[in-house]
């Protein structure tokens, strides 16, 4: 879910293969038939038997250079290396915290995840404590669980602010080709708005209302065409006229807020 | 134990048992009759290293009012945790609950008991048969070996003594349960693409899919389950039913 | 042959399925076989709270099937039963195999079955309502699974066992089917019949689980096709764009 829907790489559109029993852009249900031939690929969402290939999810087909995935229209968020995620902190233990991503098992974030320098017998509750919200970055994803990091430069803690929760498939949508649509709502209202690829959203300023608005109106249009003038229009239909931002929202990749943990306070009082 | 089990997956796909039995082969099957006395009617079915004690017990109850002059048959089953470190105390799980049931549906949709039989005054009095299933050693099959054991069980169950409206315990009769025929059922399991009769605990342990039919002394079909993840093919199951017909013969026999 | 409620011996009754009946869980649907009516939710896949439940290699399935106590002409007792234990099983098992339960170790994928009303095959009604919801709820499947009853009255197969037929026929054989896999996985029968007849009676209910394969196809398609329309025409647009912009 990470590059490939994020950058959204312009597609030509294709000639209709007659072979394909579902062409691109059809709807198609789990164990729909999209082809029968080994010219074709089983991408994302999709898995081949015999000489077939088959959807495995609810969702709308996507034909690419003979690959063939379905783009699902439900479901729970599926993690993958390198997304950037939001998550509540759920449980601090010794070596690290355990982060409630919305998947089905919490993800696990390690001392070793975290910037800076910490020195023994530190309360790690003192660094992240429960119901604290991370924008954390996911470095690992196996079977036997998840694990997310604060070493990346957009990582940060979130003080304050809005969440909202869309439906993980909508998200690349919402971010929008190379960030379009969300650097769209950031500079027309001003607020800083964090999009976390599990379908957290984090907002936080004065025109919070009206990007909640507009967060839930592309959750709901998302597979429309001409979204982005939709919400362009949105926006300055619902702006006060000649509203400016007060000042430029923070880029993602900001230096974060939090400092070093080494030198803070006294001994007693350290991390 | 773990080790085994791709072990056991392994030879099963090559047609093969780990007891070097035929595909279509039961275990060794000792049935022992009427080994209790307090009970009406019992037997104990061993078939393989599984072991399981039917008991029969017999009450004078009021009819249901849907069926006046008919007998009531209750089938219950126990999974003993002395049989399997897997079998705890307690209430009825999911898997006894299915044993019971699927005993209960071979015995009634066969009509082995004649039900009117045992009516003693019409929407007043009847005999209530209460089959109960003792599993003591799970080796596999469990519902074979039950339903082998309480058709066993009722056919050598005797009514008690029936005076002044009163059952008098301890004092059997000649009169016997009227028994039409013996139902009985055949399992078979599913390991990858192969069939097995009569499957151990381990070849259980493997299998993906499971299905029971229980068969009459006629070759006629009267109740079928089908168990297990997987699912089977109609070829597969053409295949099972002509194979539980002729195994529920060989069986009959033994009775 | 007309049957004692006027059908044709391979004849449904009247079939209604709806998809995305309910907000809060996430995939829904309702079925209605006649008056059978059942309702089904799916929650998950989701955290598995008790560890001993758990398996590392993929998620577990859980099936409740429950009958509301006014479902029938004599109140149900409430909770579980012997009976309503062993048709949640069945249908377990029944779903098991066409779900991709291997992607979500640990966890848990719930479904919630209640049957509003009982008139004949309730857990045939139950399962294919369970079917959409899982798909409903974007849960990975390699198919759906399609279910109903078959039976046989003096010489002629019927189709959808229901209501006064119940007491008549000669057997009451419920059928689970995977159309792309062709396997059957759920597999019952109540009553006396040869080897011949049951498989016949086995393959009529196949027949009619295609028929309600597709009914279920079609409910999904409404439900999700049918609202981006609806949103799209309340827009002024034609295109569904799928994931490209």
């Amino acid at each position: 879910m990470t590059e490939e829907n994020q950058t959204e790489v312009e597609v030509k559109k294709q000639e209709k293969d007659p072979k394909l029993l579902k062409q691109d852009h059809d709807f198609v249900v789990p164990g729909d038939k999209i082809v029968t031939s080994i010219e074709y690929l089983p991408g994302r969402n999709c898995f081949r038997d015999g000489e077939s290939v088959y959807s495995k999810r609810l969702g709308i087909v996507s034909v690419e250079n003979h690959v063939l995935s379905v783009v699902p229209l439900a479901g729970v968020y599926n993690p993958m290396m390198g997304d950037m995620i939001i998550g509540e902190v759920e449980d601090v233990h010794t070596s690290g915290w355990f982060i409630n991503i919305d998947t089905p098992n919490s993800a696990y974030l390690p001392l070793s995840g975290v910037r800076g320098f910490i020195r023994s017998g530190t309360d790690l509750a003192k660094i992240y404590n429960v119901g604290d919200l991370i924008y954390a970055k996911v470095i690992s994803c196996t079977r036997q669980g998840i694990s997310v990091s604060m070493q990346d430069p957009r990582a940060r803690k979130l003080f304050g602010g809005k969440v909202l929760n869309i439906s993980p498939v909508k998200v690349p949508r919402l971010i929008g080709r190379q960030g379009s649509m969300i650097s769209l709502i950031k500079r027309k209202t001003g607020c800083n708005v964090i999009v976390g690829q599990n379908g957290v959203v984090w907002i936080q300023g004065e025109k919070d209302t009206l990007v909640t608005e507009v967060v839930n109106k592309i959750d709901r249009e998302a597979h429309i065409e001409g979204l982005t003038d939709r919400v362009e229009k949105f926006l300055e239909a619902n702006l006060p006229k000649g509203f400016v931002p007060k000042e430029e929202p923070k880029n993602e990749f900001d230096a974060p807020s939090e400092g070093n943990y080494e030198n803070k306070g006294d001994d007693s009082d350290a991390y | 134990m773990i080790l085994r089990n791709q072990y056991l997956v392994d030879i099963a796909l090559t047609g093969k048992r780990l007891d070097e039995r035929k595909a279509d082969e039961f275990r060794k099957i000792i049935i022992e009759k009427s080994p209790l006395e307090k009970p009406e009617g019992s037997a104990l079915v061993k078939i393989g290293t599984t072991q399981v004690m039917a008991g029969v017990k017999l009450d004078v109850k009021e009819p249901f009012p849907d069926a006046q002059n008919e007998g009531i048959l209750m089938v219950g089953a126990e999974l003993s945790p002395l049989a399997s470190p897997e079998f705890e105390r307690g209430p009825p799980t999911e898997d006894a609950i299915e044993l019971a049931r699927v005993v209960d549906r071979t015995i009634r949709e066969s009509h082995a008991i004649d039900l009117e039989k045992l009516c003693i005054t019409e929407g007043e009095k009847v005999w209530m048969v209460n089959v109960d299933l003792h599993i003591l050693d799970n080796g596999g099959n469990l519902v074979d070996a039950s339903c082998l054991a309480a058709t066993a069980a009722l056919m050598n169950a005797k009514l008690p003594k029936y005076e002044d409206g009163k059952v008098v315990w301890g004092e059997k009769t000649n009169k016997k349960v009227p028994l039409v025929c013996k139902p009985l059922t055949v399992t078979h399991v599913k390991i990858g693409q192969n069939l097995f009769a009569d499957p151990t605990e381990d070849e259980e342990s493997v299998a993906t899919a499971k299905v029971m039919i229980g068969t009459k002394d006629d070759g006629n079909i009267c109740a079928m389950q089908k168990g297990g993840g997987d699912g089977f093919t109609f070829q597969e199951l053409e295949k099972i039913f002509e194979k539980s017909v002729e195994l529920g013969k060989q069986l009959r026999k033994q009775l | 042959m007309k049957r004692l409620d006027g059908r044709k011996p391979d004849e449904i009754r009247p079939i209604v399925m709806q998809a995305g009946v309910l907000k809060r869980a996430k995939g829904s649907a309702i079925v209605k076989l006649g008056r059978t009516t059942a309702i089904a939710g799916v929650y998950g896949p989701r955290k598995l709270h008790s560890k001993h439940q758990q398996d590392s290699n993929k998620a577990i399935l859980k099936v409740t099937y429950n009958m509301v106590p006014f479902s029938t002409d004599e109140r149900v007792r409430p909770g579980p039963s012997r009976r309503s234990t062993e048709i949640s099983k069945v249908i377990r098992e029944a779903l098991e195999s066409a779900i991709c339960l291997e992607e979500f170790p640990k966890a848990v994928i719930e479904v919630q079955i209640d049957i509003l009303q009982a008139e004949a095959s309730t857990r045939v009604a139950a399962l294919n309502a369970a079917s959409i919801a899982l798909a409903d709820a974007g849960i990975p499947m390699k198919d759906l699974v399609s279910s109903c009853t078959a039976g046989k009255i003096e010489d002629t197969y019927i189709l959808d066992v229901a209501g006064k037929e119940e007491d008549v026929t000669f057997c009451d054989l419920p059928v689970a089917y995977m159309p792309r896999e062709k396997k059957i996985t759920l597999l019952q029968m109540d009553g006396d019949l040869p080897v011949k007849d049951v498989k016949n009676v086995i393959q009529l209910a196949i027949k009619g689980c295609e028929t309600l394969y597709e009914r279920q196809k079609q409910a999904l398609k409404e439900k999700w096709v049918g609202d981006l329309e609806d949103t799209a025409k309340a827009l002024g647009l034609s295109n569904i764009s799928g994931g490209k912009d």
